[in-house]
């Protein structure tokens, strides 16, 4: 049901080493490493502006990096092989307003060469099927950002890079996207998924703290609230930042 | 069908899809130049013979207006929107999307050069020593031109409000150089010189020598394939300009 492709099918879906980014003279990510096993649903939390956008452009390939290498699925981040085994989700959702949701899910399709039943697929995955021909720019900003989802989700990507999917979105519909990502992994798939809502964290299998461009901890839940001690993952963070306030500048 | 023909297809579709939803923006392309040529017609009204010396150099200039445009906030729409970005993270070749916007607004640029030509000289009487069908290629070719220098263009503007203003920047300029008011060869030296390597002052010949010579002269011809070659460049450096690694 997968994309089979080239590239090892084991080792990590992302590993990064030394990633440094610059953006306008400012140092974003001063060297990160990371791995992000396949299969899982990795949380990217962190407050806003630490660098979480950075770090998901770098994965997907179009950031503009300084130094160090990021390999995504056994090849380099932004390989031409990668492009339709990576979906990418933006912070601001990326669709045409002007088109309904099946036009811009019928565009995205032919450009990936999805299968013919795969829009109707992605747009059953995200709750949509009543507001198929509905312009997107009529969308409610949460309805919107399903639909930018829905296009990343065309083709069954492998990889699944997610920036803040469930902002704005109600608890009901967050519960739901939450089980979708659980099932997409489930079926193999791998999820990067950023978020500034700690309360998230618990749904994921691991989670990357991060701040001012660097991994404060890379966990699974329960594994960082035992160290730290703390009940739950935002008193952990701060907790960490706490405890080491010089490693994080 | 190969896969970037598949995309290039889709793209012109789906620019077309949004062409379709926004039904004012079709009608201003079609008849805004339909609507200039028959105010020059009536302003000229006592003078047919100014009208058939200008009237085709402004059915070369008016789609090269209207076209660029269009085209340049299309453009940038698609860089500011994300769906740019969002396009180069899928296996969209840059071509891919570069020829499927000159596809579909070449389509547009079919219609409106036709509907114009076919007004000007059918209803408003318009007289010219070559053959019309050589009016409408010049006048597809400039609406060509205008759609790939607003595609360039939109690269250099983070804004609408700044697209808008690369018209007065980019092409008035070249509607003063091109000979419409003033022969080129009465220009000051150094203008003249500049003229000769803006792409309008091209159409305009264009255009004066099939109001003037009966029959297709090769030098009319050079003039289309310096208009289609200019589009061709500007398209290519559209390329350049669009970058899968941003800051």
């Amino acid at each position: 049901m997968m994309n089979s492709s080239a590239g090892p099918a084991d080792g990590p879906a992302i590993s990064a080493e030394g990633l440094v980014v610059r953006r306008g003279g400012t140092v974003v990510l001063p060297g990160l490493d990371l791995t992000v096993e396949r299969g899982t649903v990795t949380g990217l939390l962190g407050p806003s502006g630490c660098g979480k956008t950075t770090l998901l452009r770098s994965v997907v390939g179009v950031q503009r990096t300084a130094a160090g290498t990021v390999t995504v699925l056994g090849l380099p981040a932004g390989a031409a092989a990668l492009r339709d085994r990576v979906g990418y989700v933006t912070q601001a959702p990326s669709v045409y307003g002007d088109l309904t949701v099946g036009e811009n899910l019928d565009y995205f399709a032919a450009v990936l060469g999805a299968p013919p039943g795969d829009p109707d697929r992605v747009i059953a995955q995200v709750g949509l099927d009543a507001h198929r021909r509905t312009p997107a720019a009529r969308l409610s900003g949460g309805q919107r950002a399903r639909v930018s989802l829905a296009a990343a989700l065309l083709g069954r990507p492998e990889l699944l890079v997610l920036d803040e999917p469930t902002v704005g979105l109600d608890p009901v519909l967050r519960q739901e996207l939450w089980r979708l990502f659980r099932e997409l992994a489930a079926g193999g798939a791998t999820l990067l998924v950023s978020s500034h809502v700690m309360d998230e964290a618990t749904r994921c299998d691991r989670l990357l703290l991060m701040r001012e461009g660097r991994l404060l901890a890379h966990d699974t839940p329960a594994a960082l609230l035992a160290a730290t001690g703390a009940p739950d993952v935002e008193t952990a963070f701060l907790t960490l930042v706490r405890t080491a306030p010089e490693a994080a500048r | 069908m190969n896969a970037a023909a598949r995309r290039t297809l889709a793209t012109a579709a789906r620019v077309l899809s949004q062409l379709r939803h926004d039904p004012r923006t079709v009608a201003m392309l079609l008849f805004v130049p339909c609507l200039l040529l028959v105010l020059l017609r009536y302003m000229y009204d006592a003078q047919p013979g100014t009208f058939d010396r200008i009237g085709p150099e402004l059915l070369g200039v008016f789609p090269l207006l209207v076209m660029f445009l269009v085209t340049s906030v299309a453009m940038l729409r698609e860089r500011t929107g994300g769906t740019l970005e969002r396009l180069l993270t899928m296996p969209l070749g840059k071509l891919d999307l570069l020829l499927g916007y000159a596809l579909a607004f070449g389509a547009v640029a079919l219609l409106q050069a036709a509907l114009a030509s076919a007004l000007a000289i059918g209803v408003l009487g318009l007289d010219v020593a070559g053959p019309a069908w050589m009016l409408f290629a010049v006048a597809v070719a400039d609406g060509l031109l205008g759609m790939a220098l607003g595609l360039l263009v939109s690269a250099f503007a983070a804004t609408e409000f700044q697209a808008v203003q690369f018209l007065p920047a980019v092409l008035l300029p070249q509607l003063l150089l091109c000979g419409l008011f003033v022969d080129r060869a009465d220009m000051a030296p150094a203008l003249h010189r500049l003229s000769d390597v803006l792409p309008l002052s091209y159409a305009v010949d264009a255009m004066g020598r099939i109001t003037r010579e009966s029959g297709v002269s090769g030098r009319v011809l050079a003039d289309l394939a310096v208009v289609a070659g200019s589009a061709l460049l500007a398209l290519a450096l559209g390329a350049v300009t669009l970058r899968r690694r941003t800051d």
